[in-house]
């Protein structure tokens, strides 16, 4: 069975098992919006503020709403130990990882589906003319930031205080990939709003290093 | 019907951190043999399942498999064997490696989809009917009992027609009914020819089905019954423990 296959297959179950129980969704939505909306309340900003902080604060609900997604990807292939039989599956452990990269994909981004609309209503900013082009931002971004969290949320299932350890691994990784994404959706929010490609090449660039390096390290990310 | 495939346990040993849960076992379990595990909690059974299934590595040592005379000649299947083991093996382990929030046709229809089998609905639809939950196909694994859950567990495992069995203490949580199913199971599947490894505390009626019987302790094999010996007497010994 090729890769791709044996993933859409992972990516399938994934998908069935969060529609039926709605847990990481649910969650990870109504968090990113409270933190969006207290901010909007705290400082009341204005257009110009908005256009300074506001691409940071919508990365920061990203990070924290995805910090809580990603947690629960593998662990909880724990309870019923549903991992020792993907891995038995003859498909190969990258399969596994990548329907799971996938499917977190598709959750963050319907997380952000619903985010960035209000996001943009409470910071009074306008969505129009840059829509295609935030969507370009925010589909790098968020690639970058599920590839890593979904390997990390590999690596620290096995431990007993996984919930502390995936934010102790994964933010200081993170870092260049958020001020990559807060400046490409800065200069997105500017007066004179523009695609900064320098940043841009260095989202797609993560993405690739990090997709390949979890290509070439997932049979030890899933060995036991 | 399962191609032969035995299993070599060549000097293995396996630690985690300083405690050693594997102290240099050899076994030769040949093609076709019924092996049951004896031996108290913490002998390693699960350990030497778990490496059989190859879920975890050995420290030090080698696990290998090995075709019968029938498959050796099948270039095929022995390369398949070298390759893909896995598509060889079924495990029951401890837990049901089940998902509970997915029904009991939706848990098959994934393993079979996974192991490419043929006819994925006809074949579902027969391992539900044989493990007598056919009319729970639609239920949700999470409101099954416990004895449902380990049915549809076996079921599972034995859903690709595996040609090694592995079993750890498969028995536990099935009714007196659920034996009798999983011992009628158990007899069809040697009758195939598979090779069976079962560890197991309580005695049960598929026990009797065992050609050979080795018992662990404290990471070592302590008593073996061997490929042509009798292993009554290591099971009559498990009898009088109980």
């Amino acid at each position: 069975m090729t890769t791709a296959k044996a993933a859409s297959i992972i990516l399938a179950k994934e998908l069935r098992l969060e529609f039926r129980t709605r847990e990481l969704l649910t969650a990870t939505v109504i968090f990113a919006l409270v933190v969006v909306v207290l901010f909007s309340f705290a400082f009341d900003p204005t257009a110009a503020e908005s256009r300074r902080y506001g691409p940071g604060l919508l990365w920061i609900a990203f990070l924290f709403a995805g910090s809580l997604m990603l947690n629960p990807s593998f662990a909880r292939e724990q309870n019923n130990e549903t991992l020792d039989a993907l891995r038995m599956a003859p498909i190969s452990s990258f399969a596994i990882l990548l329907g799971k990269i996938l499917a977190n994909f598709i959750f963050m981004s319907l997380a952000e589906l619903a985010l960035v609309p209000v996001f943009a209503v409470l910071y009074n900013l306008s969505l129009a003319g840059i829509v295609w082009r935030l969507i370009l931002v925010l589909v790098l971004g968020t690639l970058g930031l599920t590839v890593t969290g979904t390997v990390f949320s590999a690596v620290s299932a096995h431990a007993r205080m996984r919930e502390l350890l995936l934010p102790l691994l994964l933010l200081p990784l993170l870092t260049p990939l958020l001020i990559a994404a807060v400046e490409s959706t800065a200069s997105l929010f500017a007066e004179q709003p523009a695609l900064d490609r320098t940043w841009l090449a260095f989202l797609a660039g993560f993405d690739i290093v990090f997709l390949t390096a979890s290509w070439l390290l997932c049979d030890h990310l899933l060995a036991e | 019907m399962p191609a032969s495939i035995g299993v070599s346990f060549h000097n293995v040993e396996k630690r985690f951190g300083s405690l050693a849960a594997l102290r240099g076992v050899s076994l030769e379990i040949r093609a076709g043999e019924f092996v049951a595990l004896l031996g108290p909690n913490g002998a390693g059974k699960t350990t030497l399942l778990r490496m059989a299934a190859l879920l975890m590595s050995p420290t030090r040592g080698a696990v290998q498999f090995t075709s019968s005379e029938a498959a050796v000649n099948d270039r095929v299947r022995a390369q398949a064997i070298v390759l893909r083991p896995e598509q060889l093996i079924g495990l029951v382990g401890h837990s049901t490696l089940l998902y509970d929030e997915l029904t009991a046709a939706e848990n098959l229809t994934l393993f079979a989809r996974l192991y490419a089998l043929d006819k994925i609905a006809d074949t579902v639809a027969t391992a539900l009917d044989d493990c007598g939950l056919a009319t729970r196909a639609g239920s949700l694994v999470r409101t099954f009992s416990r004895g449902m859950r380990q049915r549809l567990a076996i079921a599972r495992a034995l859903l690709h027609q595996p040609s090694v069995i592995l079993l750890d203490e498969p028995a536990a949580g099935l009714d007196r009914q659920g034996l009798a199913w999983f011992s009628a199971r158990l007899a069809r599947l040697k009758a195939d020819g598979c090779t069976v490894l079962m560890s197991i505390h309580a005695r049960n009626e598929s026990l009797d089905l065992a050609t050979r019987a080795v018992a662990l302790a404290g990471g070592r094999v302590e008593h073996d019954s061997g490929s042509a010996g009798d292993p009554r007497v290591l099971l009559a010994a498990l009898r009088r423990e109980q």
